[in-house]
């Protein structure tokens, strides 16, 4: 699903982010990404979604070598992944409605349709009552609930998710971690980076641990394995 | 594109009108203000033409007749003027006329300075009024008329006036004007331009991050575009409009009060159905495309990556 080749990444003002990240994530399954800030996570994330292009190496996400795109192209890949930030990046002038709706019209999808999934993916996120309200009227944890609504809509092959509940209290951490346990269950891949230290030491996942821009450990059903 | 996708970016362009409350009202302000000016400057331009225009037309040639010529010989002169083909009409001016005409000309005090100078004691000849089609011709048409004077044997034809250094002076102040208020219409279009691309760019640079987070979503450059360009023509078109009809408003009071006054003076302002469809049309288009072309020009900035 997705696959990293000695992956380098520096950024215009000489920062490395990562040197020479070599991993293979497959279909379905759930990893998380841990490490100190400034490791790296960012980074590796943000390639997956073709927000950065590595320097050197090779990436191909869903069969896609994304290193080689063209900017044209970008649209269309971005497409079969869904995002989730820690800062929900919803359009701040659309209803929750229509915020997932967007991510249904940008494939050209017929209107009845969007209405149709949308309302669906709404129930599944238990916010089918607020779907006309704007992100400003939701509270944190119903405007994750609505990014990860819009990131699973058009049931992409993996979902990237930054610290998805980095900004929320523990009790609607949990309720975003079932939404994406079933998720995953349903098929769909799950890479999230986290500092939920408790998140990762109950719900037992592969973690990947990366520091100064390389991956120091690679474990199934791994623990958090940092004290903070 | 399928059809549902355009009546989409229609509707999100609509929309988006909506949504962004303060900033629409902002720039359509800004579009109905500059048109305001320009048009303003417009409608002053459209009047000095028309006033340059009445001018011209009174542009006039005097022909003197010696004293004394007879009917006949005058008839004559007459019909050769009327041959020239530049000439418009031609006027017959008598010698009492031409008194009345100047007694009423000199006033109050010089009235009683022309007692006893009537009827047979009349001084003034008789005289022509020439009228000619193209102002500019005045010149050319008056040698003309001088010219059936020398293949005259009697010579009846004493003088002829046009004002020579008058006229050119006027054509040089309406030419001038003409093309001051050109350029001053060019210039205020252009401060339009640059008022509202800076108004519509900082709508859009609020509205950054949604573009960047339409990308995120798979939303190609096209997709994004679309409902901007539409919100921009909404907001040219709304703001342009706007301004049309204050303008024409207030400009129908202005022609409507001061008809009265001015009227006097031979002096007429163009009527409202006169300049409506030029004034009302270049605003309506203008800031349409403005709009069009603020909003395109800025989004494409934040379109790259």
């Amino acid at each position: 699903m997705i696959e990293m080749q000695d992956i380098w990444k520096t950024y215009a003002d000489g920062t490395t982010a990562l040197q020479g990240v070599n991993v293979v994530i497959d279909r379905n399954e759930f990893v998380y990404i841990v490490g100190p800030s400034g490791a790296g996570k960012s980074t590796f994330m943000k390639l997956i979604y073709r927000e950065e292009v590595p320097t050197k190496g090779q990436i191909s996400v869903n069969g896609f070598n994304i290193g080689k795109l063209k900017h044209r192209k970008i649209p269309y890949v971005r497409r079969n992944i869904g995002v989730i930030f820690q800062d929900y990046k919803l359009l701040p002038k659309m209803s929750a409605f229509e915020n997932v709706a967007f991510a249904m019209e940008v494939i050209e999808t017929p209107r009845r349709m969007i209405r149709r999934r949308t309302m669906e993916v709404l129930e599944l996120v238990g916010l089918k009552h607020k779907a006309s309200s704007l992100p400003a009227q939701l509270s944190g944890g119903e405007q994750q609930r609505v990014a990860i609504a819009r990131a699973i809509v058009n049931n992409p092959a993996v979902i990237v998710a930054d610290e998805p509940t980095g900004n929320l209290d523990p009790e609607t951490s949990w309720g975003i971690m079932n939404l994406l346990e079933e998720i995953n269950f349903r098929g769909t891949t799950i890479v999230m980076a986290t500092h939920n230290k408790e998140i990762v030491n109950t719900l037992r996942k592969r973690v990947i641990a990366i520091e100064r821009g390389s991956i120091v450990r690679d474990q199934l059903k791994g623990d958090y394995g940092y004290e903070i | 594109m399928r059809f549902s996708t355009v009546s989409r970016h229609i509707r999100e362009g609509f929309k988006n009108v909506a949504r962004n409350g303060w900033m629409t009202f902002a720039s359509m302000s800004s579009i109905a203000v500059s048109l305001f000016i320009l048009g303003i400057f417009m409608l002053l331009a459209l009047n000095v033409n028309k006033l340059a225009d009445q001018l011209d037309n009174q542009v006039q040639i005097t022909v003197y007749m010696q004293v004394d010529t007879a009917k006949a010989k005058e008839d004559e002169i007459e019909r050769s003027i009327k041959r020239i083909p530049e000439v418009k009409s031609v006027t017959f001016v008598s010698k009492d006329e031409g008194l009345t005409r100047f007694r009423d000309s000199m006033g109050e005090e010089g009235k009683a300075a022309l007692d006893g100078y009537e009827k047979e004691n009349n001084p003034l000849p008789d005289a022509f009024e020439v009228e000619v089609f193209d102002p500019q011709k005045v010149g050319f048409v008056a040698k003309q008329i001088e010219a059936i004077n020398t293949t005259d044997p009697s010579k009846s034809i004493s003088k002829v006036k046009y004002g020579k250094e008058t006229i050119d002076k006027l054509f040089s102040i309406t030419n001038a004007v003409r093309n001051i208020g050109l350029f001053i219409v060019l210039g205020l279009a252009v401060m339009a331009m640059f008022l509202i691309s800076t108004t519509i760019k900082m709508t859009i640079i609020a509205r950054r991050r949604e573009i960047s987070i339409m990308k995120l979503v798979g939303a190609t450059n096209n997709f994004i575009r679309w409902p901007f360009f539409i919100e921009g023509a909404i907001i040219g078109f709304g703001g342009s409009f706007l301004s049309t009809l204050v303008l024409l408003y207030g400009y129908s009071q202005l022609v409507q009060s001061t008809s009265a006054t001015v009227g006097l003076y031979m002096i007429r302002f163009s009527t409202v159905s006169e300049v409506r469809t030029l004034v009302g049309g270049t605003i309506v288009i203008l800031g349409t495309l403005l709009g069009v072309w603020g909003s395109t020009i800025s989004v494409r900035k934040y379109l790259k990556v």
